[in-house]
């Protein structure tokens, strides 16, 4: 595709014309974050148009849930949507499930389950920055933070015995109780991450380098994020107040005090690539107060009691939403008169916001879309399910 | 620094074959090419980083096929991907290896029964080497994996001429 887009003449009267040019990004691209491809279209080196190709990782979710003997097997598939949170999608499939089955489960349940939430949500964000990091040219970072990411991971280990995709949040209750000894290493761990935290935002984050080159770059406003239905930090960088651990609070996360952090534009715009990477490493802030309060206040009792030992619901629907790293990570439920579901529907988040990138990116520069492509967070497992 | 300390005192002359030392050459400097596809990738990127680090391996990521030695498949392969994944394998430069990496690659993995969009082991499109199981593999199992392709590498011949 070569069209004539605009004619400029020289002093000596020749008419010189600028043509577009089509570039192809991904599906094997080191800062694509997966397999995604995206046709860009440039005049010289300015972004004139991007459109997203996607379906290079569809793993037919759905169809599978529709295959399973149970609802219980759903879980494992529901892993490997956004295998960098795992923990969160799981929480998501079952208190859509939970809804649909009207189970109430025992107030440990919630607090272990928010508890490895919020741990995920430190892990992912870690990937997210880390990589973040590494497209704008500093390594350190994401060595730092994966060094850090293996404590939560060994700490995952303990309690479930896998690293990356866990099966442990159960529909009614958890594969396991939490191990001897977890309490202490998560509390060391909180402690120590401080550290890691402090460090890495004064050699990352308020870099002068990483500070020109995100600042004022990809701008989402304020408008664009809610017309988009943006969540998560996309939706929080842009300045809109909005996280459904407060506003929406599923299990026990009105029994904490933390903080919804928002977008100020500090460095440039509000919802510049600066502010929805700053939302990220202070979400691990809260995230970290929740997991000392939860920890605190842990209430005893059996984790296993309301694991029903056969589900057949009603027939219905229910729709389940948690504030995963990425945003709003719903499920939606059709269950007919049978143990499998009818149709199990995922809201994911990344495939949202994925889908604004066309606005936000023109009129950048090439370079500047690797940066807003690193901002946005995709993980395409959930892009494409 | 031990063996040259203890070995190599008087003089500095090694007698060896000289597949032995290309082999050597070649096992020691593996470029892998930096391309994640799934879930698989996150535990090769933990292989590569702090903990693990790869790179004392010689494994060192490389963005373009044209310089890699080793393309690891570290995920689930579908059909759209897989015609992307021959493509990228022919334009690397022989001597040339594939990891399998998890169960997605090698067989299909979770998907292997209704998964209509998924190819059932990467081996029906480009040969492979070395298959790590696991769903996703530690990185340990895939530094094992590693470990056997240098075995493999280690007792083949560059100079002999091949039995056709």
């Amino acid at each position: 595709m070569t069209e004539t887009t605009e004619t400029i003449k020289t002093s000596t009267g020749r008419v010189l014309r600028t043509e577009e040019m089509v570039v192809n990004m991904g599906p094997q691209h080191p800062s694509t974050h997966g397999v995604l491809r995206l046709e860009v279209v440039l005049d010289g080196e300015i972004v004139v148009d991007v459109i997203p190709h996607m379906g290079y990782l569809h793993r037919c979710f759905e169809k599978h849930c529709e295959h399973m003997t149970n609802y219980q097997q759903v879980v494992p598939y529901v892993d490997r949507m956004d295998y960098v949170a795992a923990m969160t999608n799981e929480f998501a499939y079952v208190v859509a499930a939970e809804k649909l089955l009207k189970i109430e489960v025992p107030e440990r349940v919630h607090y272990i389950r928010i508890i490895m939430s919020e741990l995920q949500r430190i892990a992912s964000h870690l990937i997210a920055i880390g990589t973040f990091g590494i497209d704008m040219g500093a390594f350190t970072p994401f060595l730092y933070y994966f060094r850090d990411r293996e404590k939560i991971l060994e700490l995952f280990e303990m309690t479930c015995g896998a690293r990356l995709l866990y099966n442990y949040i159960w529909i009614g209750g958890l594969s396991h109780d939490l191990p001897p000894g977890f309490i202490e290493k998560t509390k060391e761990f909180c402690k120590d991450f401080k550290t890691t935290l402090k460090e890495v935002n004064d050699l990352l984050n308020y870099n002068e380098i990483f500070i020109k080159r995100t600042a004022n770059v990809g701008v989402l406003p304020k408008d664009l994020a809610i017309n988009y239905a943006c969540s998560g930090p996309m939706l929080r960088g842009s300045g809109v107040n909005f996280d459904l651990r407060r506003d929406d609070p599923y299990t026990m996360y009105d029994k904490f005090e933390w903080d919804v952090i928002v977008g100020k534009g500090e460095m440039g715009a509000v919802g510049d690539v600066w502010d929805r990477n700053m939302v990220r490493q202070r979400e691990m802030w809260e995230s970290l107060r929740i997991i000392e309060q939860a920890i605190a206040s842990l209430p005893e009792g059996d984790v296993q009691k309301a694991i029903p030992k056969r589900i057949r619901p009603v027939p219905g629907d229910a729709y389940g939403r948690v504030e995963g790293p990425r945003g709003e990570l719903g499920f939606y439920i059709v269950a007919e008169d049978s143990v499998t579901p009818y149709r199990i529907k995922a809201r994911a988040p990344a495939f949202v916001n994925l889908s604004v990138i066309n606005e936000i990116s023109k009129g950048a520069m090439l370079a500047d879309l690797v940066a807003i492509i690193g901002s946005i967070d995709i993980v395409l497992g959930e892009v494409d399910r | 620094m031990g063996l040259l300390d203890q070995k190599f005192e008087s003089s500095n002359v090694v007698i060896t074959t000289m597949d032995d030392l290309l082999n050597w050459a070649r096992l020691s400097s593996l470029w892998q090419m930096q391309f994640g596809l799934a879930c698989c990738a996150i535990e090769m990127m933990a292989a590569s980083a702090s903990n693990f680090d790869m790179m004392r391996f010689g494994v060192i990521p490389r963005a373009t096929p044209r310089q890699c030695d080793v393309m690891i498949v570290s995920g689930t392969v579908t059909l759209k991907m897989a015609s992307r994944i021959k493509r990228l394998y022919d334009q690397m430069s022989e001597p040339r290896y594939v990891i399998s990496m998890g169960s997605c690659s090698n067989c299909g993995g979770p998907y292997w029964e209704h998964g209509y969009h998924v190819l059932k082991g990467v081996d029906r499109v480009i040969p492979v080497d070395v298959y790590v199981p696991g769903c996703p593999p530690r990185p340990e199992a895939l530094i094992e994996g590693l470990i056997k392709l240098q075995e493999k590498i280690r007792n083949e011949s560059l100079v002999q001429k091949k039995a056709v």
